[in-house]
């Protein structure tokens, strides 16, 4: 068993062209952390500042929860687990 | 170019009018890769304001998982500027993050959103890919069936 990162496609130029890749980590930081390791660049377009923070217009759900409401990159997941980024639809 | 059902345009057109003075906002998804935009969703604009506009972050969600389940993606992503050209922001621009679909601006600015009025409305679309914006031109059919092979 794996967690599952659904990429989109703004962002499959780092998975070359994967719509899905796997990784581990017991929060969503770790799990980022370790895409990252095999997908470098993934992370700083998910992530930004110090302390870290998920970017204001990514929005990031562990199996259909924004993760906004469920403790952000502190968010614990486990084997099976579906994490989806989807850049946010916005503008002026 | 996009090419762009009647009834698609005048629905987005009819949506921008309604939401004023808020921006208004939505997509057109079409069949992945066949560049048509056959399902008009439009969707609230969380921001609820005349000068922004946000996709709701559990709308878009299920908007995703949906156009997902129908080998689907979003073709066109239109909103409406209240009081200013249909031309991208630099808030647009910024944000623009589907490099593959056509970016559709409407403007009701100057009174087209009332219901007196009943000139053109500004309808215009683009490409917008690393900050880099790129009109285009809009053919409206009535249905893509009347467009034959090659038009493209």
């Amino acid at each position: 068993m794996a967690i599952e990162l659904r990429v989109p496609t703004i962002l499959r130029t780092y998975t070359g062209g994967a719509k899905a890749v796997n990784g581990d980590g017991a929060t969503l930081a770790e799990f980022i952390d370790n895409v990252n390791g095999a997908h470098p660049g993934l992370k700083e377009r998910i992530v930004e500042g110090e302390p870290e923070e998920l970017r204001r217009f990514v929005n990031v759900y562990v199996n259909d929860e924004d993760v906004r409401f469920t403790g952000g990159l502190k968010t614990g997941i486990k084997d099976g687990d579906v994490v989806v980024v989807l850049p946010a639809v916005a503008g002026g | 170019m996009l090419v762009i059902e009647q009834g698609t345009y005048d629905a987005i057109v009819e949506h921008a009018r309604k939401d004023h003075p808020d921006e208004a906002c939505g997509v057109v998804a079409g069949v992945a890769g066949s560049d048509r935009g056959t399902r008009f969703v439009p969707m609230l604009n969380a921001a609820m304001s005349p000068t922004f506009y946000e996709f709701d972050s559990g709308d878009l969600f299920q908007l995703y998982k949906e156009m997902d389940e129908r080998d689907e993606e979003p073709v066109v992503i239109y909103h409406s500027h209240t009081a200013t050209e249909a031309y991208p922001s630099r808030t647009d621009i910024n944000l623009a993050q589907e490099p593959g679909a056509h970016y559709v601006l409407v403007s009701t600015r100057d009174g087209a959103d009332s219901p007196a009025y009943d000139g053109p409305v500004e309808f215009r679309s683009y490409r917008i890919v690393d900050g880099e914006v790129t009109e285009e031109e809009v053919r409206v059919v009535g249905s893509y069936e009347d467009t034959s092979e090659g038009e493209h």
